[in-house]
């Protein structure tokens, strides 16, 4: 893939930027040129806390191409303490001690890499919040 | 909008197979559509695929198919919403014939997915989940709908064994249909002891990849009375709806809103409620996707899939039978052919031709045949007609 596919994401999988709607408030991630709660097309960035509580999970045991060394590995979707949902792996931790409910944090982590030559791609994962 | 009939389908048995290129599919079942149908005449075709492109390297499925078929320069096109890619064909070719833009339209579904290995067959269905936000960070769909059944498992109680008994159903149907990929008979013990594949989705509880194609051959009603070789069977309900690509981007992750949305719009639009539909093909990819689809489209109520399925409900002489086809999971699921070949079930099933699988007293049927994680839904309402 180009360079320019992941570079674009950047703002989202680097610094978690979000589009915060200016006339409902509504918060989207990633950010979008309409809000799809109310249809402004008006935003100001804001930057997510990464906090946030586990709503669902899965340890993913047949990997997809490019994750198989990670595997079994954790994938989860986190409610952030500002009312928005993101899917990431979630990791530094036993996931067979993953329960629904669990306070977890964001970290900027390696996601995997396009060969030996290729990019190495990089975002946020999520790892238990002990609130240090 | 003038009234529609389906006068022909046409499949193969589903499977590995080799011998069988993507065009080879398509017009194979298409032969046996138009043999089925009697009829020679196609004004129109609308072809589902999902990915030609990258299953086959092979795109442009509206010049290809129409001249191997023996029907070159006919108006054509390829319609694509993922899995959900032959319902949306069957809706196009109704739209064509109902609004007098063709009076014989043919839908066919097919995808060849056996041409790549299963590493790259999987990555091309996640193409049908959000590539930058679900993919990227290394799920894929039994991961996706995983995370739906550990969700459904903890707010509704529904158990493991009561996903397994969603494959075991399937198979016991799909066991009597010749043209199943996986007719073998499973026990609950077999699904819940099958490869770990995304915690608590097993390998038996996923529909397989799958060769296949399935036509079906529409016009108006007033012409399928002239014709007069089948039962005549009308399409009275179509409902289209979408929603976000993503799972996490719902509101709530045990509801299909898409499916829900569909369902309410097929059902007005043929005048009846759901309690009106004697039995349904549902997109059965994963065993949770037929619980939560039941739950949808308000067969039972939510939370109540898993408990029903136990039950029997819907088996084969259950109150409200689901899959007589035996579903994705037996019967396979080549991606653009699946919502094509649930309507050849249920046609099968009004014309009272399915044989041992046969359910009694079918007048009317549904099918229900999705995108990715529930992003967009196709459900038709067919009935007999006397």
């Amino acid at each position: 893939m180009k360079v320019a596919k992941h570079w674009r994401e950047t703002p989202e999988r680097y610094r978690l930027e979000a589009g915060k709607c200016k006339k409902c408030k509504h918060i989207n991630f990633p950010q979008r040129l309409v809000c799809p709660e109310c249809g402004a097309k008006e935003f100001e960035m804001v930057r997510l806390s990464g906090k946030g509580k586990l709503e669902t999970y899965t340890v993913i045991h047949t990997a997809p191409d490019g994750f198989a060394d990670l595997a079994p590995y954790a994938v989860g979707i986190v409610e952030l303490d500002e009312g928005v949902k993101i899917l990431a792996q979630i990791t530094d931790c036993n996931p067979a001690e993953l329960k629904i409910g669990d306070q977890l944090i964001t970290k900027f982590r390696r996601i995997n890499e396009e060969g030996k030559t290729g990019m190495i791609m990089y975002a946020y994962k999520f790892v238990p919040d002990f609130g240090l | 909008m003038r009234d529609i009939a389906i006068i022909g389908i046409g499949m193969m048995k589903w499977g590995e197979l080799w011998e069988k290129s993507l065009r080879d599919l398509a017009v194979e079942a298409s032969l046996n559509c138009l043999a089925d149908a009697g009829v020679d005449r196609v004004d129109t075709i609308s072809i589902g695929c999902m990915s030609g492109g990258i299953f086959n390297g092979q795109e442009h499925l509206a010049s290809m198919i129409p001249d191997y078929l023996g029907f070159k320069h006919t108006p054509a096109m390829r319609v694509e919403s993922a899995c959900a890619s032959g319902g949306l064909a069957v809706r196009t070719a109704f739209l064509e014939v109902a609004s007098g833009m063709a009076d014989y339209a043919l839908a066919v579904g097919v995808e060849k997915m056996t041409d790549v290995g299963g590493g790259e067959a999987t990555y091309g269905l996640a193409t049908a989940s959000d590539q930058d936000y679900e993919a990227f960070h290394g799920i894929n769909f039994p991961g996706l709908y995983a995370l739906m059944a550990r969700a459904h498992m903890t707010r509704y109680g529904t158990t493991r064994e009561q996903l397994a008994d969603v494959a075991v159903k399937n198979h016991r149907n799909g066991n009597l249909n010749p043209l199943a990929q996986f007719p073998s008979l499973m026990t609950r013990e077999q699904v819940m002891s099958s490869v770990m594949v995304a915690d608590p989705i097993r390998l038996m509880d996923c529909s397989p990849i799958t060769d296949g194609a399935a036509a079906v051959l529409l016009t108006t009603v007033e012409e399928a009375r002239k014709i007069k070789k089948h039962p005549i069977v009308v399409i009275s309900g179509i409902g289209l709806a979408t929603d976000t690509i993503a799972l996490c981007q719902r509101k709530d992750i045990l509801k299909l809103p898409a499916i829900e949305l569909a369902g309410q719009r097929a059902l007005k639009m043929a005048g009846k409620t759901i309690r009106d539909i004697n039995f349904a093909e549902v997109h059965d990819c994963f065993t949770i996707a037929e619980i939560m689809v039941m739950e949808a489209l308000g067969i039972v109520e939510p939370g109540q899939g898993g408990p029903a399925t136990s039950a029997g409900h819907t088996a084969l002489n259950g109150k409200f039978p689901i899959n007589p086809s035996g579903g994705l999971k037996s019967k396979g699921h080549p991606v653009g052919a699946t919502g094509v070949a649930q309507i050849y079930e249920v046609v099968s099933q009004l014309r009272g031709t399915s044989g041992k699988r046969q359910i009694a007293d079918a007048k009317v049927g549904m099918t229900q045949n999705m995108g990715g994680s529930g992003g967009s839904c196709v459900i038709h309402i067919l009935e007999a007609k006397s």
